[in-house]
């Protein structure tokens, strides 16, 4: 392994040197994020070259107006809040789960299957499923959706806030931050959607995408290919992960999504509306809509004095850049969204140290 | 005499149990006294007289509350022997003597009380201390998640053993005598939410065999700490802050189990910040780090010890720094601390 980061290190190297100016390259999930930092990747790479995180984590990009709406619903004697557990601590307007935790309808629960079952067996209760998470978790979601629909578990529904990643990231580049030279890919999301659907952002906006695995290796490697092209002034895309990623994906689950969501405009936190980047449950599963049943909606949310949490997820500034950095916001006591989630640029930036 | 007869029928704690009257010596008589029978428990009195043989010892209290009570490789009775002991054996003492106090929830079993009173029996028998004296407190159902334990421990400080931050200096060697985050992934695996099948294993065990012998075969160790919660990024974390220098470790020398890599990984964890009950560290000077590490490996403890790192000179603040496998750097924060509630 060795051999190959010392490698694909000296390309990188090399190709940066040729290059000459500042390169910066997004990841755009949070995986990557956390390996790149536990790894000390940065550490490794030339001074020119600038690794941004974008707005790859699930929980650093739901709008604080969605968890107002959860945390609405856990106040209801009458509804079971089940969640994934990094969900727990997000902040809305006024606390989060974790304060209403207390109240015992908060459940913490590791899969979709989990939230269907806590249904089954509180009949007497609604239990709202915090459907959140790119395409990786989407599947699950449908999955469950289809079957409360097929058992006709009437007390079961789900809160969407699933989010699409080509979405966003054609808005960074067109409308955020023109300094992105090029995408490092989510290996997961890729998984389902396939490299193929990078392929609009290669075309349109002519900056590499590769898709990349999770271990430092792949990384690496991910990124040398990226200097590689930068260097020799091509935009193309390339999976470097086809143990597990195809050109088309996953076509199943591509089906069960496309059968229960449709895309339609949506709101990111720090971000704010990019359109048709959120899914909504089609008319046919609107029963298991949360928001349908509870005639409740997302407000778009207030900013947050002071953070910049914003920025961060376009790439604009590298967290400690934020005033309130490890001061008023920290792991413990989050103020923005980025310092919640473990996989948050903030929390990692915050957790594994500043960088050499 | 009815009171009596219902008293060894009852299956479950009852708050009358806490009462000090008939229910409550019959707890102690038919329960508590079997297993940890020793001169200085018999006389039940209101305080345990012990003939210590120096002048100095080392003295500490911890309490417990892990959830799940039971879990691979232990339980909440061999946790509350192991864990004071393995403070009193990391200031560089012999444990001799420990106090038992439960405090326990209306409706707890008596059956399980029994299991972890035998498993509390077994572990002190093994390290060879005592457990002089105690105490039993009941509360209502809901003041307290089923039984909580608290022990305190007298260790007899070991002749000629200085042992403190103050003593290390840079170039010293640090060495762990096994792998790290076993206790930590364990508990967290065995938590109702989670449930996942895993071959994890508790490392709770007690280190003062270890850690005796080492001190008597070995000059130049400086300090010792078991990183029990906050995990090894705690501990050197606090070497750090304390003596002003900085600590360097390699990540391809510290020993983790594959298992306990994987689901850490699973549930974002950080290795280096779960809680482990039978590792700690030995700071000691290059010179006897050899001797350090050879007699560990001789013992069942110590079998996979390792060099993991160095003191080093601090050049801006205090850190710690971490090799990592790909030859990167990074700094080891102090954990926050809010990852696992209850894991000891």
């Amino acid at each position: 392994m060795l051999d190959r980061i010392n490698k694909a290190q000296s390309d990188i190297n090399a190709a940066c040197e040729a290059i000459g100016r500042q390169i910066n390259i997004m990841e755009v999930c949070g995986t990557h994020t956390v390996s790149i930092f536990r790894n000390g990747i940065r550490s490794i790479l030339p001074k020119n070259l600038k690794l941004l995180s974008g707005p790859g984590c699930p929980v650093c990009v739901t709008d604080q107006g969605y968890i107002d709406v959860v945390l609405q619903l856990a106040d209801r004697d009458d509804c079971i809040i089940s969640t994934y557990g990094d969900m727990i601590r997000v902040p809305g307007k006024e606390g989060s789960l974790e304060t209403k935790q207390a109240k015992a309808n908060v459940k913490v629960v590791l899969s979709s299957e989990d939230a269907l079952q806590l249904a089954r067996d509180n009949p007497g209760r609604t239990v709202v499923f915090v459907a959140v998470g790119f395409e990786t978790t989407t599947p699950a979601t449908a999955v469950v959706v289809k079957e409360a629909a097929a058992e006709a578990v009437n007390n079961f529904c789900i809160l969407s806030g699933h989010k699409l990643v080509v979405p966003a990231m054609r808005t960074l580049l067109s409308e955020k931050n023109d300094n992105i030279n090029a995408f490092l890919c989510p290996g997961h999301v890729s998984a389902i959607i396939g490299y193929g659907a990078f392929a609009e952002i290669v075309e349109e906006f002519s900056r590499p995408c590769v898709v990349a695995g999770f271990e430092p290796v792949q990384i690496i490697e991910g990124l040398c290919e990226i200097c590689r092209q930068l260097s020799a002034g091509k935009a193309e895309l390339k999976s470097m992960y086809s143990a597990v990623v195809t050109e088309k994906g996953n076509i199943a689950a591509q089906k069960i999504i496309d059968e229960c969501f449709e895309p339609v405009d949506g709101y990111w936190r720090g971000v704010g509306k990019i359109p048709q980047s959120t899914l909504k449950l089609k008319d046919k599963y609107g029963q298991f809509d949360a928001f349908e049943r509870f005639g409740i909606s997302e407000k778009p949310s207030e900013e947050i004095k002071g953070c910049r949490c914003g920025e961060v997820l376009c790439g604009l500034i590298e967290p400690p850049e934020c005033g309130l950095f490890g001061r008023s916001c920290t792991p413990q006591e989050p103020i923005g969204p980025c310092m919640v989630s473990s996989e948050g640029a903030c929390a990692a930036w915050f957790k594994y140290g500043r960088d050499k | 005499m009815t009171q009596i007869m219902r008293t060894s029928k009852h299956d479950r704690i009852l708050l009358a149990h806490g009462g000090g009257g008939q229910l409550m010596d019959d707890l102690i008589r038919q329960h508590i006294l079997p297993g940890l029978k020793n001169d200085a428990l018999n006389e039940l009195g209101d305080s345990a007289k012990l003939d210590l043989t120096s002048g100095s010892v080392c003295f500490t209290t911890d309490s417990y509350v892990v959830k799940p009570l039971f879990f691979n490789g232990g339980d909440i009775g061999k946790l509350a022997v192991c864990g004071t002991v393995n403070d009193l054996a990391v200031a560089g003492s012999k444990p001799v003597a420990l106090t038992l106090s439960f405090i326990i929830e209306d409706g707890f079993e008596i059956e399980l009380l029994d299991k972890i009173l035998a498993s509390i029996g077994e572990t002190a028998d093994r390290i060879g201390v005592n457990i002089v004296t105690g105490d039993t407190k009941t509360v209502e159902a809901g003041a307290a998640d089923r039984i909580f334990i608290n022990t305190a421990g007298i260790g007899i400080r070991l002749p000629g053993v200085e042992l403190g931050f103050e003593k290390i200096v840079i170039g010293d060697k640090i060495i762990i005598n096994g792998t790290i985050g076993d206790h930590g992934m364990t508990i967290i695996s065995q938590r109702e939410e989670i449930k996942f099948q895993s071959q994890l294993k508790s490392d709770c065990a007690p280190l003062a065999d270890l850690t005796c012998e080492l001190l008597a075969n070995t000059s130049g160790i400086k300090f010792m700490r078991d990183p029990t919660r906050g995990g090894l990024a705690a501990t050197l974390n606090e070497i750090a802050r304390s003596t002003t220098l900085s600590v360097e470790i390699r990540e391809n020398d510290i020993p983790i189990r594959p298992a306990v890599l994987a689901a850490a990984d699973m549930l974002g964890f950080d290795v280096l910040t779960i809680a482990n009950e039978g590792k700690f560290i030995v700071v000691v000077s290059p010179e006897s780090a050899d001797d350090c590490l050879s007699i560990s490996r001789n013992h069942p403890l110590g079998k996979e010890a390792k060099i993991i790192g160095e003191i080093v000179e601090t050049r801006d603040a205090p850190l710690v720094e971490i090799e990592t496998r790909i030859g990167g750097k990074r700094i080891v924060q102090m954990p926050y601390g809010r990852e696992l509630p209850r894991i000891c």
